[in-house]
């Protein structure tokens, strides 16, 4: 094997798998959404026929589409913020120099990133249970009437976030944890001789000092959040009154449960060029802030 | 604040937290135990009063779980070995190999990060019913025998490897091929086990692919077949704990033993799902 190529031929094969399998389907996700692409398509490519934008027209002329997108904006407004403050505290927690058994923290708090989201969904879903669930019977010792979480259409989506919000907070919370302890301890020294409280600290030390990795983890979290589906689509199948039917359920249903692919791809296209764009203000956003 | 009373606030904190994040798993597990109905009480249970297998039985013996479960060993398991091969060996080219526009391919590659996976699943299915892979577990792995994450993960750990070596045993008339793998391949090894257990954990748990790729129901994984089974048997709790059960445990056992690994890859720098 000659030098030059072998590099060609060690990374042929991944690149091939690469190619065929995620760079041929993405620049065919945006063709199929120009074509009605259907179930007859699917056995017979002759079926098939150019309709140019339409499926986009259609799309934004369909009430349950925008349901789907404001569900999933909810979704993420709701659910990142808390995520993120979730993470960073407990990261200061476990970072502490007065915490004990940090590893042990560290481990339970990560353990839920692990698990499978379809079975922790089947368990909140219990938890949730309006008559047998345990966070109901928590709220009853408050004195707090029993919520309908996974039945009424304003507590569906919060139901949710709870859900997502455990399950993931860990995640960044390693991040974060590794950035805490590369902030060098002299800044806060200093900061402490000048006289600096507590919370001046976490002002003005800890937080521009993680400002570039919460950016990155923010834009993680945010297009982690963008593709909900199978919370929804294990505890309430996108009800009730559609009220957590995401963006990404309505494409699974478009595609596979009417075959309607070519729509199906317009849809997953649009969420695409959304989350992109979210992600390149959100960069521009932090960028001037950096700056000022 | 005395460092006394702050060290109860972080700690009791830190425990209050920890019972939060433990509570649905915990619970999960003893609801598993309780004979039928006994979790359709209010107080809801803690622990059951009669522990009971019965549950477990049921999954096994009318549910075919074991099948369900061999199915996710095997599909995760493929995904792993064929992902491990194709990521080690273009994330070694990528580090150490010259060839003609290997920066403008990285580059590609790297910006294709932001394509979240879904985008590519309707055509997916279009290109894997036309190769007649459709309700095969061939068809299952397809999307993770490699990953472009797996790629970067692993160039980024080989660029730290010393060059004299590899042109050592060049001078000694090794070829490429042998070098590979009697050379980089030991020396890889730790980025090699935490990209076994990346490429594991997100197989044995993914969800949106096999749901539309494994039509069959005797090709089912774990969760899809959870997943149907939960909207079955919406009343029965201790059932689909049970259920819940044997989907996590085997994957958190997983991670515990291998956690250094795990938080490895995560902190080279985020995991695709």
């Amino acid at each position: 094997m000659n030098r030059s190529h072998a590099g060609w031929w060690f990374a042929a094969p991944s690149l091939l798998v690469l190619a065929l399998f995620f760079f041929v389907p993405v620049l065919a996700a945006f063709a199929m959404s120009l074509t009605d692409f259907d179930l007859y398509a699917l056995t017979d490519l002759d079926n098939l026929r150019f309709v140019g934008f339409e499926n986009y027209g259609a799309l934004l002329r369909e009430p349950l589409f925008w349901k789907s997108l404001g569900n999933t904006f909810y979704f993420v407004l709701l659910g990142v913020p808390l995520s993120l403050g979730l993470s960073l505290g407990a990261a200061m927690l476990v970072n502490s120099r007065v915490a004990r058994w940090r590893n042990f923290f560290r481990t339970v708090y990560f353990a839920p990133v692990v698990t499978t989201l379809v079975a922790v969904a089947v368990v909140w879903r219990y938890i949730l249970h309006t008559r047998y669930g345990f966070l109901n019977y928590m709220l009853s010792w408050f004195g707090i009437d029993g919520i309908d979480w996974q039945g009424d259409p304003h507590w569906a989506m919060p139901s949710i976030v709870l859900l997502a919000v455990w399950k993931n907070f860990g995640y960044n919370m390693i991040i974060l944890l590794a950035a805490l302890q590369g902030i060098p301890e002299d800044l806060y020294e200093a900061a402490r001789i000048d006289g600096a409280t507590g919370w001046q600290l976490f002002r003005h030390v800890t937080l521009p000092s993680l400002a570039p990795v919460l950016t990155l983890v923010s834009i993680l979290t945010m297009t982690g959040y963008f593709q909900l589906f199978a919370e929804p689509y294990v505890m309430t199948e996108g009800g009730p009154l559609q009220s957590t039917l995401s963006v990404l359920y309505f494409m699974f249903e478009e595609g596979f449960k009417w075959w309607s692919l070519g729509r199906a791809s317009a849809v997953a296209f649009l969420l695409f060029v959304l989350m992109f764009a979210i992600t390149l203000l959100q960069l521009r956003l932090t960028r001037r802030e950096v700056r000022q | 604040m005395t460092r006394r009373s702050r060290t109860i606030v972080v700690n009791s904190l830190l425990v209050i937290g920890a019972v939060f994040t433990a509570f649905p798993l915990l619970w999960m597990v003893s609801v598993s135990f309780m004979p039928t109905g006994a979790a359709s009480h209010f107080p809801p249970p803690l622990l059951p009063d009669h522990p009971t297998l019965a549950n477990y039985r049921e999954l096994f013996a009318n549910h075919s779980a074991g099948r369900y479960m061999a199915n996710s060993a095997l599909i995760a398991t493929l995904a792993t070995c064929i992902s491990i091969v194709l990521n080690t060996m273009a994330g070694y080219a990528f580090a150490k190999l010259r060839f003609a526009g290997r920066e403008r391919i990285f580059g590609l590659l790297l910006g294709a990060l932001v394509i979240p996976a879904q985008v590519t699943m309707i055509p997916l299915f279009a290109i894997v019913k036309s190769l007649g892979l459709v309700s095969t577990y061939a068809g299952a792995i397809i999307p993770t025998m490699t990953s472009i994450f797996g790629i970067f993960l692993v160039r980024q750990y080989t660029l730290a490897l010393p060059d004299e070596l590899l042109e050592a045993a060049r001078i000694d008339g090794a070829g490429e091929a042998r070098i590979f793998v009697s050379i980089v391949m030991p020396l890889l090894q730790p980025i090699i086990v935490t990209l076994a257990i990346l490429t594991f954990l997100a197989t044995w748990n993914d969800f949106m692919w096999p749901l539309i790729v494994l039509t069959d129901q005797k090709l089912h994984t774990l969760p899809v077949a959870l997943a149907g089974l939960s909207r079955e048997h919406v009343q029965d709790n201790e059932l689909m704990m049970a259920g819940s059960v044997i989907t996590i445990v085997p994957v958190l056992i997983l991670f515990l033993a291998m956690q250094r690994y795990y938080i490895a890859g995560i902190l080279a720098g985020g995991v695709k799902g």
